[in-house]
């Protein structure tokens, strides 16, 4: 069987003759067809299995409203599930499978759930399935699972690359059919910046698909003449396989393109592209979709829509079967038989479902056969073509929550003008005005509306001559009087009975009827039912359709590739990597790197030889407690911050007082939030009356700056202070251990005293290094060592590193990395991001000194709350297993010694941990009821998690040096 | 969302980062009386308004200015955009 | 009418003709002992519960709309009692247990699905925070396992494990948790309620409170003036709305939270997933439809619609985590008005207003939480007493420091 159905004209490339298959079976079409025309070419009825009772589904229409005709296209890690044969381009070799069927299209076991559908009425699993309980996980659901579903994914990732682009334009054109042609015309002749989209691969619209006249010449003439013309134009671009699928605020319009799926060898080529379009004005020209009528056995392969008939015959030289009955409503389906006959298809009954005859029965399982009629008569046939009217394709009126209004005239919705914004015109069938004149009148003037909107004059563009048959509906939705089932979703297989089921059982808001039925809400998002289930609904219910609602459709208008919207943020490129100055030399060093938010950053450096992650550590500490340790700590937060009033906002922003610091020293700050919950701490340095270096935490860096930022523009905005954060500006070092000085005197200029009398601890101060290197020193220290931290102007970074390590030789000085610095500031007892964690206040932290009494300060006032000063409130403390061997476990709660582990007998928890090679034991820092008075006494650490349980002393948190002795020497 | 900018003109709101009701300017003087409060409506109580809403948005991947930007919670259309300092001042704060 | 196999049988046999509808639609009574304003979740699970346990009551709940058409039938499904904090576990895991018997309870199929949830970690201290939230939920009763790398290997495979920009350590794994099918659950109690006499009420709006002296007693509505002894609001996502009306301000903000769902596949994604180092989270619906979302956009709104910025953002997440949801397409995205409150977590109240009580504040968790909420406000409405698991659930909770902020972002509600 070779294209037997295939017949002479349409658009389809003759001489490019291509291969695929569909479930194994080659078959040939040309280029131009798409795997529906190319199936149908060749006979093939039979493309799905619907979703509950697997019956058999052959294609139903020629466009991107296709509810039946899903098929997986590609192989291997390209398989895309789920894809609209009549959407989709034939290419050479393409591997095409129907689907949701087992083991075989033709044959498929759960067509066991058609005899079984009495039964499975709207809403039955909801009644059933209950008892035992336990069967539900067991057994129901998982069979219900399996049962359902589309298509399959590869389960492997997807292998083809993605890009997003950024579009500004004046107008955006969506649809290229007649009334889209004519806007982007005008538009383009007056100069304006077009953007003309259409998701087919081929513009033209509804005219691809008819045989009319413009202008005395074929319609398609016309067509190409304007393409043409538009192609021609620098300020327009036309963009086929491009489907505008969202309206978002302001004029933004998401769209996607698809590249490479019509191409047998997939280049590097992003496969789509998602487009953010920046439009001062629209054109909606998206056409309108027809709808079918509900009767018995509808959903058979064969029954289609006519003007999907029509554009198979017209458009691919297709004949969608050779003995056709035509069913219609209106005029326009009945234009269906012409075009049939003139094709040379028999067509044995026109039915005009105005008259007294009705359709009344469809017969044939796999393939229609025949159709009986409300007078009893029987005709042969091989395809119904059903003509219920046409739906305006008005979807994207309704993503900015537009309510569309009825027209009784063409029986159908039409945009609401007065929820439209100013941003978006509607022209054409998507207004409602169907024929090929009123397409061409609409568009034209939608130019020119925008056109005098944008300020340029419109030239005259002559109005093409075009038919103006009026469109004229009878509404008739549902053939009544048959007790068999009739199909208004054939996706989701819900029928009339399920719609009147559903009334009857209380669901009579057409969005209960839509959850309750899952009417519209398979892939096609309702364009094949929607408007026909609300009909039926609101003839149950004796209501007219407008008093019975309407449904509003929500982005996108036909589905769009996740991996689209994911772009090139993917696999290693998900977000954006930060690398300190240094990080090369760290990584030739054969530093093991961490994550701190976007930062990399040197966790730790292994020594050949070092097996675990914990001898690397152990040694960097041990090293730089006895000699001198480097870290990069270039990922602090740096806030530069001048003006006269520099100290009195620091005053105000930190807990602490700072108005009065000398100039040339460091003070640690603590800043609360307004709520009175410690944010953030760090340091501030001033290196003159109107000069401060600030530093924040890592992770806050950015929100300590916007805070800032908001004080001082909100708050206080005649404060004369200027503030910029520095972070990437300065890389810094800290320098730690009792040789620090040592080394540092080896590289800080002569004339800079670095000595305790000159620069002792929490001096700060602007030297030069290495022979007129600007830097700053601050004589810090997070670790407890004598430490100070030196930045310089990032290019100098790299070199920095490399100038301290080498000074350092002498010392053995180690670089260490993120691991050593916590064991160090847990050892010290320091509090970073597990304790400052948003959730503790200052007195928890043990801080509630520093927040000064004698000024107001962000967050003082509501940190006086009964809440926030709970007398057996938990605060900071630290804890050492008893048996020194044991390991504590960062995250286990305490509990009393004895006691059940049960929520009420949980009194805090253990925030972080370390192994201390200094004290040969773990220790941990964290937070206990009442902790300060019960130093000394025994509790246990439960991690249920992990399943230990260990007795700990509770001590002070400062471990190492309590009195900070080590620090001034 | 499309932000017009005071001195940058038009920009996509996602360079901006969004903090809340513009009331939130008004930090009540903790010297005043009933302080308690004022503190607590200024902090958790809001209008929340169904509505035209002035909000602060703060411009972090720009000019690092914050907007108090009159904008419509029902319909998201933008009725006004001013620097915060300029409004900051205009209703009284200073230093 | 009870619902088994049987009456389908029955039903079937007889041509369907059989079935009643779910509930009734009465006309509103003038006079009630107590009005639950908003037919959603909550409105109907209280209203059932305080028709179960009080017998003898009458009770009325008013809807704008339709029932269930509030964040009821427009969110991810998730169940789930994962909490750190002890004002939230207990109640949240008392939820969870109620969830649990709810379709006997109900005799309506939820389809309550306890297929697990599992929430990844990147780094040290997050699994440090995971472990100490897991002990907490421990300790509380409920369930929660700590998977290595490997065992998380073994659970899902499609994860992206090997060239990730935040590698994936580990999880945190609820076995309990899971998904419910959301509108079923509405339906279910209001079919509850309806038996148990409840009116009903659809597309009546209550556009004000009859309020003096500091008394409430009555309600305003598109079809006049009903009375009751007590009345109870809850209709998150329009809460400060409706307070308004009684001259409330509260400490809420309206947020849109945008969600997805793909086209149907077959099973692919076992129980819930989130990823912890970007705003994704995912399941698969009984149809096959991948459901996922992240955060919310993060500026005011009643608009029910969100922006791509959101879109993409999750869509990233989605595809960082696991590459092979790639190719399947994103069928339909919506967004839900959530009433964010100051602290992330949720008020049910009495108001300072006499016979006037609150149920609000969600966030965006408030389906999880439908049971126990409901039982929770139809305990306080009936005894004026909070309910043993929702104590630390007050107004008054802000002004006095008692704040229930499990991620410690402070009184910035598009953060929580």
């Amino acid at each position: 069987m070779s294209q037997t159905y295939r017949i002479n004209g349409g658009q389809i490339d003759r001489s490019q003759l291509i291969d695929f298959t569909f479930d194994g079976k080659r078959y040939q079409g040309y280029a131009g067809d798409t795997v529906a025309s190319a199936l149908l070419a060749n006979g093939v009825k039979l493309v799905g299995r619907s979703f509950k009772y697997h019956r058999p589904r052959g294609i139903f229409s020629a466009g991107s409203d296709e509810p039946n005709a899903l098929m997986t296209i590609g192989e291997g890690a390209r398989i895309t599930p789920n894809t609209r044969a009549t959407v989709a381009e034939i290419y050479e070799g393409m591997t095409v499978r129907s689907q949701n069927r087992f083991p075989s299209l033709n044959f498929d076991i759960l067509a066991v759930n058609d005899v079984l559908a009495p039964f499975l009425s709207a809403g039955f699993y909801y009644k059933t399935f209950m008892w035992p309980a336990v069967f539900w996980e067991k057994l129901y659901e998982p069979m219900i699972r399996r049962a359902a579903g589309l298509g399959a994914l590869s389960g492997e990732p997807d292998p083809d690359q993605y890009d997003k682009g950024f579009l500004h334009c004046d107008v955006l054109v969506i649809g290229a059919g007649p009334a889209g042609l004519m806007a982007a015309l005008v538009a383009g002749r007056a100069g304006l910046h077009v953007i003309l989209a259409d998701e087919d691969f081929q513009m033209g619209g509804r005219l691809l698909c008819e045989h009319e006249q413009i202008n005395s010449d074929a319609s398609l003439t016309w067509v190409n003449q304007v393409i043409a013309e538009l192609s021609s134009m620098t300020n327009v671009r036309l963009m086929n396989r491009t489907t505008v699928y969202g309206v978002f605020d302001h004029g933004i319009y998401g769209a996607v393109t698809r590249n490479t799926d019509h191409l047998a060898v997939k280049t590097k080529r992003p496969r789509e592209t998602l487009w953010r379009i920046y439009a001062k004005r629209s054109v909606l020209a998206s056409g309108a979709t027809e709808r079918s009528i509900a009767l018995s056995n509808n959903d058979r392969p064969g029954v289609m829509l006519a003007s999907a008939v029509r554009a198979y015959a017209n458009r691919f030289g297709v004949l969608c079967g050779k003995r056709v009955v035509v069913v219609s409503n209106n005029s326009d389906g009945l234009r269906t038989a012409d075009v049939l006959r003139a094709a040379g298809v028999e067509v044995p009954e026109v039915l005009d479902a105005r008259q007294l005859v009705m359709p009344f029965d469809i017969y044939g399982k796999k393939a229609v056969r025949a159709i009986k009629f409300s007078d009893g008569r029987k005709v042969d046939a091989d395809c119904i073509a059903i003509a219920g009217g046409w739906n305006p394709n008005i979807q994207l009126t309704c993503h900015k929550r537009g309510r569309p209004v009825w027209r009784d005239d063409i029986a159908a919705f039409v945009p609401n003008k007065d929820a439209i914004t100013s941003e978006m015109d509607v022209a054409g069938a998507a207004n409602g005005s169907f024929s090929t004149h009123q397409c061409l009148h609409e568009g034209a003037q939608a130019g020119e509306r925008i056109v005098r909107a944008l300020g340029k004059n419109a030239a005259t563009v002559d109005l093409p001559q075009a038919d103006d048959q009026p469109f004229e509906i009878t509404p008739f939705w549902e053939v009544k009087g048959n007790t068999k089932r009739a199909w208004v979703d054939p996706q989701n297989d819900v029928t009339t009975k399920d719609i009147k089921l559903a009334v009857q059982e209380g669901f009579r808001s057409v969005e209960l009827l839509k959850r309750y039925t899952t009417l519209g809400m398979a892939t096609d998002q309702g364009k094949a039912s929607n408007v026909l289930g609300l009909a039926i609904l609101a003839d149950c219910l004796g209501q007219s359709i407008p008093e019975t609602g309407t449904t509003i459709s929500r982005p996108p208008y036909t589905p769009v590739t996740i991996s689209a919207f994911a772009g090139t943020s993917r696999f290693e490129h998900f977000r954006p990597v930060r690398e300190t100055p240094s990080h090369n030399w760290a990584k030739e060093q054969g530093a093991v790197f961490v994550s701190a938010g976007l930062w990399n950053r040197a966790q730790y450096f292994p020594k050949p030889g070092e097996t675990h992650w914990r001898q690397t550590v152990d040694r960097e500490v041990i090293a730089t407690r006895s000699s001198v340790g480097i870290c990069d700590v270039t990922t602090l937060g740096k806030i530069d911050i001048q003006g006269p009033d520099a100290g009195e906002f620091l005053n105000r922003v930190y807990a602490n007082a700072f108005a009065k610091l000398a100039v040339g020293k460091c003070r640690y700050g603590l800043m609360l939030r307004e709520d009175g919950f410690a944010m953030d701490d760090g340091t501030a340095a001033r290196f003159s009356d109107t000069h401060f270096v600030m530093t924040t935490t890592t992770a806050n860096a950015v929100s300590v700056y916007r805070h800032l930022e908001f004080c001082r523009q909100c708050l206080w905005p005649d404060m004369d202070v200027k503030l910029i954060s520095v972070t990437e500006q300065w890389a810094q070092y800290a320098v730690a251990g009792p040789n620090a000085r040592k080394l540092l005197q080896k590289i800080v200029d002569k004339e800079h005293d670095v000595s305790n009398e000159a620069f002792p601890f929490m001096a700060c101060g602007e030297i030069t290094v290495c022979h007129g290197i600007r830097a700053r020193i601050f004589r810090l220290s997070f670790s407890g060592e004598l430490a100070y931290e030196l930045s310089v102007p990032a290019r100098y970074g790299d070199s920095l590193i490399k100038a301290l390590v080498s000074a350092g030789e002498e010392f053995d000085v180690v670089p260490y990395g993120t691991e050593a610095l916590g064991v160090m500031r847990i050892e010290k007892g320091h509090a970073a991001g597990n304790e400052i964690n948003g959730q503790t206040t200052a007195k928890q932290l043990g801080m509630h000194k520093f927040v000064s009494n004698k000024k107001d300060c962000i967050g003082k006032f509501l940190s006086g709350r009964e809440g926030l000063n709970e007398e057996d409130g938990s605060c900071l403390v630290g804890f050492k297993p008893v048996r020194q061997t044991d390991v504590l476990n960062a995250g286990a709660h305490f509990i009393g010694l004895g006691e059940l582990n049960n929520a009420e007998n949980d009194e805090g928890y253990l925030s972080s941990i370390a192994y201390s090679p200094s004290l040969k034991s773990y220790i941990g820092l964290g937070f206990l009821k009442r902790g300060q008075e019960r130093i000394g006494q025994e509790i246990r650490a439960v991690d249920l998690l992990r399943g230990t349980d260990v007795q700990v002393t509770v001590c002070s948190a400062h471990f190492i040096d309590p009195k900070g002795e080590r620090l001034r020497v | 969302m499309i932000i017009i900018h005071p001195l940058l003109g038009p920009r996509d709101a996602q360079e901006f980062t969004y903090l809340g009701d513009a009331s939130l300017i008004h930090r009540p003087d903790p010297e005043a009386d009933n302080v308690a409060g004022t503190f607590y409506e200024y902090l958790y109580q809001r209008d929340n308004i169904a509505g035209e809403h002035r909000e602060l948005w703060f411009h972090e991947q720009g000019d690092r200015s914050w907007l108090v930007i009159k904008r419509n919670t029902l319909t998201h259309d933008i009725l006004s955009v001013e620097l915060a300092s300029d409004v900051a001042r205009r209703e009284g704060r200073s230093k | 009418m009870q619902y088994s196999a049987f009456q389908i049988f029955k039903q079937t046999l007889r041509g369907h003709v059989g079935w009643k509808p779910t509930w009734r639609s009465p006309d509103p009574k003038p006079q009630y002992d107590y009005i639950i304003v908003g037919g959603g979740g909550h409105g109907l699970a209280t209203a059932y519960y305080l028709a179960k346990k009080y017998h003898g009551v009458n009770i009325a709940v008013f809807e704008k709309g339709w029932l269930g058409g509030g964040n009821v039938g427009r969110n991810t499904t998730i169940i789930r009692s994962n909490y750190l904090l002890d004002a939230n576990e207990p109640f949240y895991e008392y939820s969870m247990k109620l969830w649990e018997g709810l379709e006997q309870e109900l005799n309506y199929n939820a389809m309550i699905s306890q297929r697990g949830i599992i929430n990844l970690f990147h780094t040290d201290p997050q699994r440090d925070a995971f472990v100490r939230r897991g002990n907490a939920m421990r300790l509380h009763g409920a369930d929660a396992v700590l998977l290595s790398q490997e065992a998380l290997r073994k659970k899902c495979p499609f994860l992206n494990f090997d060239n990730a920009r935040f590698p994936v350590l580990g999880g945190l794994w609820q076995p309990r948790g899971g998904t419910a099918r959301h509108d079923a659950v509405a339906w279910g109690y209001a079919r509850g309620a309806d038996q148990h006499g409840v009116d009903i009420i659809q597309n009546c709006e209550v556009t004000g409170f009859l309020i003096r002296d500091g008394v409430c007693t009555g309600v305003e509505t598109t079809r006049g003036q009903i009375r009751a002894k007590k009345i109870g609001v809850a209709v998150a996502g329009s809460s400060s709305r409706v307070m308004a009306k009684a001259g409330m301000r509260l400490p809420i903000e309206s947020h849109v939270l945008q969600a997805f769902v793909s086209e149907g596949l077959k099973p692919i994604i076992p129980g819930v997933i989130t990823f912890g180092a970007g705003h994704f989270y995912v399941s698969q619906s009984n149809k096959g439809g991948l459901v996922f979302g992240g955060d919310i956009d993060g500026y005011n709104t009643y608009a029910q619609r969100g922006n791509l910025p959101v879109v993409e953002d999750v869509c990233e997440g989605g595809v960082a985590l696991m590459p092979m949801i790639g190719r399947a397409r994103l069928l339909r995205m919506w967004g839900g008005c959530v009433d964010m409150s100051m602290d992330g977590s949720p008020i049910i109240d009495k108001t300072h207003i006499e016979g006037l009580y609150f149920n609000g504040g969600w966030c965006y968790g408030g389906f999880k939480a439908t049971p126990a909420s409901g039982v929770a406000f139809a305990h306080l409405l009936a005894t004026d007493a909070p309910h043993d698991t929702a104590k630390a659930y007050r107004f008054d909770r802000f002004s006095r420091g008692f704040l229930i902020d499990e991620k410690g972002v402070g009184a910035q509600p598009n953060l929580h």
